[in-house]
């Protein structure tokens, strides 16, 4: 009997062990940071290691400093898409400055980065959890948002919680900047521009046409954007005969393009984010519904839109950026601004060398946080938080992501407010899709086709 | 008018898929008194058998959907054998959690060979014209297929000998044994079938919308309020749920914001429970 009771005891040991095993390693496994870039935390300059003792002493002091970046990267769940282009655009941009060595400060020290980042799955507890660890495990000294105005949102109470400055790109609701937060920094156009330029280009293409159905997505982006649209439509004179969301996820819009079609709408304007937005529009095409016009949020200004094929032709959608926007070192003369970093030619090719594909605007948000960081470190000549920060409350700026200004007053720090929205259209070019920049006039380069079908 | 036609031929076109996964719950728990909680994930993986068999190995959708369909019924087989069998005497508390068990294992490891993103099975015929309504292709396909399988599965009850079988068990298990109707085989051909249909109502749904692995939840819950509104264990019962449900989804945004479908769904679950819990189409006890 005890030596059965001994048996089963060792036994439970035993399997406890394994247990506790099993999941330090399982724990390691999925824990362990992806990380690019320089491994050491503060390294002496290599040339300096080599040197003799007595010149040592001699020799200023190059130090070289690695500053940790944080982010989460959606690398699964909805996000996916847009997420992972914002990433491989900033990693660009670490490459980059890695590569020409580093930005050096006046006492002589180098500044280098390094990229520590997770899986955030698309969803906002994963969010909240990993931004925490980035700060307290991680240690990271600057942070980059989330993609998505949802998960940027939760990223952001805890960036201002431990006093982080956080680059949010892939976040254009205002709200997130109506908080009273001090240290987020908006890179994209904010929401309540997202589709008013839309609506004025409907204006220049039809001036007769008068009924608008908005249908989109239930989250905190496409509401903002498209509230802001619809008043703004309102004040143009359009009759909004339809104005809905849709759950996210939503995979069946039959019901809604029922409604649209019952609406007497003409044109259609909302969307979301890039699957319910190319899923809405290969439905909106399947179903044949009858109308001039449908400008979406997000899913257009996306390379993958154009694989829906017929469904993708000739929807519009805002773009926060495109490769042949023409910002150069000529336009920001020309504007009065500094020029700071490649041009868009020199952007895309870049990124093109490196990913073997053209960058869409997630990609660009992503490189443009990374060159908006080192901008701001450079012009405060340190990478002490609350100078860096400073830097970047007078920035103004044009890089080839656009001009780049934030808002410093109480009410809504850190919303940008210098750059603006350019609107694409897929045109079908000898049976292969195009995307064409229709709007604005100034920025076009092709004529936007009307209508729809 | 028009937009009411058009909705009720979009609700019954989806209803018939809905039905034939809600088949899949009910003949299980009609034959053995198992609610089946793998359902949902076995519905998913009919998505992904369709999605890898159409881009990987650039099988025909509709071939695919066959295939599903027979993979899907040696799987419910193994479950059975491997999850279902040895509790099959016990309390239905123990066979709940064992497929509950098996519902687990499956999103699991498909969440991390598939992640969550999101598929979509690239199929374009076109649309056509039902008096209003403009149909897209695969709908109506996949609203024929799953007739087709629904009259099949009927005939198969009716007409044969192992449907025969299934509905002597149906009716009373130790009768059956008695007479040598061997039982074991009888209740793994019926969980086959149960998760036969729950493979190729996921199949068809991947010709028409686009999913995650985690997708196969909602139909699942789907299912049950079909099954309850067309009497558990009431096969065809299913079907008319199936379309009633399909109906309700499509008619409701018509005359209210499309976010309170769920709500009066549930709503119609609950109420069937307490005023009519064999369901609409009798199911007698």
């Amino acid at each position: 009997m005890r030596r059965k009771l001994y048996l089963f005891l060792g036994l439970l040991v035993l399997a406890s062990l394994v247990l506790v095993g099993c999941q330090s390693t399982s724990s390691e496994a999925t824990s362990a940071p992806s990380s690019g870039g320089n491994e050491a935390e503060v390294t002496q300059a290599p040339a300096e290691a080599t040197q003799a003792p007595a010149e040592a002493s001699e020799a200023p002091e190059a130090k070289e400093v690695t500053v940790t970046i944080g982010f989460t990267q959606s690398q699964t769940g909805k996000y996916n898409e847009e997420s992972s282009s914002q990433t491989q655009g900033l990693e660009l941009w670490v490459k980059q400055v890695n590569d020409q060595g580093g930005i050096k400060l006046s006492d002589g020290t180098v500044v280098k980065f390094k990229t520590v980042y997770y899986d955030d799955e698309s969803t906002g507890d994963k969010v909240q959890q990993l931004y925490t660890r980035l700060i307290t495990e991680d240690n990271a000294d600057f942070l980059i948002s989330p993609y998505s105005s949802g998960l940027t949102s939760m990223a952001a109470v805890v960036s201002e919680q431990y006093g982080k400055i956080m680059l949010a790109t892939g976040a254009a609701s205002d709200s997130i900047y109506t908080k009273g937060y001090e240290r987020v920094y908006q890179i994209y156009t904010p929401a309540s521009r997202y589709l008013t330029g839309a609506v004025d280009l409907l204006k220049s293409l039809d001036p007769n046409l008068k009924k608008v159905a908005f249908v989109y997505e239930n989250s905190k982006f496409s509401q903002a954007v498209v509230g802001a649209a619809k008043d703004y439509a309102e004040q143009q004179g359009y009759e909004v005969v339809l104005f809905e969301g849709y759950d996210p996820g939503t995979t069946d819009f039959g019901a809604f393009i029922n409604k649209i079609a019952d609406s007497g709408a003409e044109a259609v304007m909302g969307g979301g984010h890039f699957q319910d937005g190319s899923t809405f529009a290969r439905q909106l095409y399947e179903k044949q519904l009858d109308i001039k016009y449908l400008a979406l949020l997000v899913a257009p200004a996306d390379n993958g839109f154009s694989e829906l094929g017929d469904a993708a032709k000739n929807v519009v959608g805002p773009s926060q950026w495109e490769p042949s926007a023409n910002y150069s070192p000529e336009s920001a003369k020309a504007a009065g601004l500094a020029w700071f970093g490649p041009t868009s030619a020199e952007f895309a090719k870049a990124y093109e060398d490196a990913y073997g594909e053209t960058p869409s605007y997630h990609a660009a948000g992503g490189y443009a946080a990374g060159l908006v960081l080192q901008k701001a470190i450079m012009d405060a000549d340190s990478v002490d938080p609350d100078k860096v920060k400073a830097a970047l409350d007078n920035m103004d700026l044009l890089i080839f992501f656009g001009h780049i200004k934030f808002d410093t007053s109480e009410d809504a720090h850190g919303l940008q407010i210098g750059h603006e929205m350019v609107y694409v259209q897929w045109q079908d070019k000898d049976g292969k899709l195009v995307k064409e920049v229709v709007w604005p006039k100034e920025g076009a380069t092709a004529a936007p086709v009307y209508p729809l079908r | 008018m028009d937009a009411l036609i058009r909705s009720l031929i979009d609700g019954l076109l989806l209803g018939f898929v809905y039905g034939i996964a809600a088949m899949g719950l009910t003949l299980i728990w009609g034959v053995m008194n198992v609610i089946n909680l793998s359902h949902g994930a076995i519905i998913a993986l009919g998505m992904f058998s369709v999605y890898l068999l159409f881009t990987a190995l650039g099988i025909s959708a509709y071939i695919a959907v066959a295939i599903t369909a027979v993979l899907g019924l040696l799987f419910g087989i193994v479950i059975y054998f491997i999850a279902v069998h040895r509790v099959i005497d016990a309390p239905e508390l123990s066979t709940l959690l064992a497929t509950y068990a098996v519902n687990m294992i499956i999103i699991g490891v498909g969440t991390s060979i598939f992640k969550t993103s999101p598929r979509n099975v690239p199929l374009d015929l076109g649309s056509v014209h039902l008096g209003p309504a403009v149909v897209p292709t695969t709908r109506l396909i996949a609203a024929l297929v799953a007739i087709l399988v629904a009259a099949g599965l009927f005939l198969f009850l009716k007409y044969t000998r192992p449907g025969r079988y299934i509905r002597a068990v149906t009716d009373n298990r130790d009768a059956a044994e008695i007479v040598g109707v061997p039982s074991a085989q009888v209740l793994a051909l019926s969980f086959g079938l149960g998760t036969m249909l729950a493979a190729v109502s996921g199949a068809l749904i991947a010709t028409v919308f686009p999913f995650t692995i985690l997708s196969g939840g909602s139909y699942e819950l789907k299912s049950f309020v079909i099954g309850v509104l067309g009497g558990l264990g009431n096969p065809v019962g299913s079907l008319f749920g199936g379309l009633i449900l399909g109906d309700i989804e499509s008619l409701v945004p018509l005359v209210m914001p499309t976010t309170w479908t769920p709500v009066l769904e549930f709503v119609l679950f609950v109420v069937i429970l307490l005023v009519k819990p064999n369901g609409l189409f009798g199911g007698e006890e």
